[in-house]
């Protein structure tokens, strides 16, 4: 389970739509106790890939290294990555699925016309496919 | 002894650490022993030939091995080497 506090929704929400249409693409940093994973950062990072970002996205492994150093620091997990999926449903493709790590939410929003229509997250089972992670969206209300 | 980073994705395999001190005078050498200490690691890691997989980059200090000369890349006692993820994907299928 993937709680998104509402704070994190719209700084997810911003990102896509600054970067529509091309894919926007960054890290989920947070808390995790047992099944229950929490939001509480998220960096946003340049969309690495050269030539058609509309459909791809890399993130630099200097920015990779970056962000698990400074979730060390600040004792969160690095719980995941997100990205954007430009007139596309926000579940996986199978190039998302033959490149994914096990462990990570992957969380994809999908943006139609420049607004974020749906979110949802992924993870990689035993046998290497997606799983739904059900995403629980809340106020920042109920956290504080 | 070189130390490797092992990245949050992988640490399940390595029982949560996410430092762990390999011997090994090549980066080859020290990853068959991280993985020979860790087998759960090596199908993240290497092929079926032993070498890196294309979705993991792997640094010593602040190079790529694939700048310096691969699994062959020659290690100093105080070494770091880092796993990192290649993280990537879109929505065409």
């Amino acid at each position: 389970m993937l709680y998104l506090p509402s704070h994190i929704q719209e700084q997810l929400a911003v990102d896509a739509v600054r970067t529509y249409p091309d894919e926007c693409c960054g890290f989920l940093l947070g808390t995790e106790q047992s099944h229950a994973r929490t939001v509480t950062e998220i960096i946003a990072v340049h969309n690495a890939r050269e030539g058609d970002k509309r459909r791809r996205y890399e993130i630099h492994p200097d920015d990779y290294r970056r962000a698990e150093k400074y979730a060390d620091v600040k004792g969160l997990q690095l719980l995941g990555i997100y990205h954007s999926h430009p007139d596309h449903p926000s579940v996986p493709s199978e190039h998302d699925r033959a490149v994914a790590f096990p462990y990570f939410s992957y969380v994809i929003l999908s943006v139609r016309q420049g607004e974020v229509v749906s979110v949802q997250s992924w993870r990689l089972n035993d046998n290497r496919h997606f799983d739904e992670e059900p995403v629980i969206h809340v106020t920042d209300f109920i956290l504080t | 002894m070189a130390t490797v980073i092992i990245p949050t994705p992988l640490r399940k395999f390595t029982q949560q650490q996410s430092r762990v001190q390999v011997k090994g005078n090549s980066l080859q050498e020290a990853l068959e022993e991280l993985t020979r200490n860790y087998p759960d690691l090596r199908k993240n890691l290497l092929d079926e030939n032993g070498k890196l997989r294309n979705f993991v980059n792997v640094f010593v200090g602040e190079e790529d091995v694939r700048n310096l000369q691969n699994e062959l890349t020659p290690l100093q006692e105080e070494s770091v080497i880092s796993i990192v993820p290649a993280i990537a994907g879109g929505n065409i299928v």
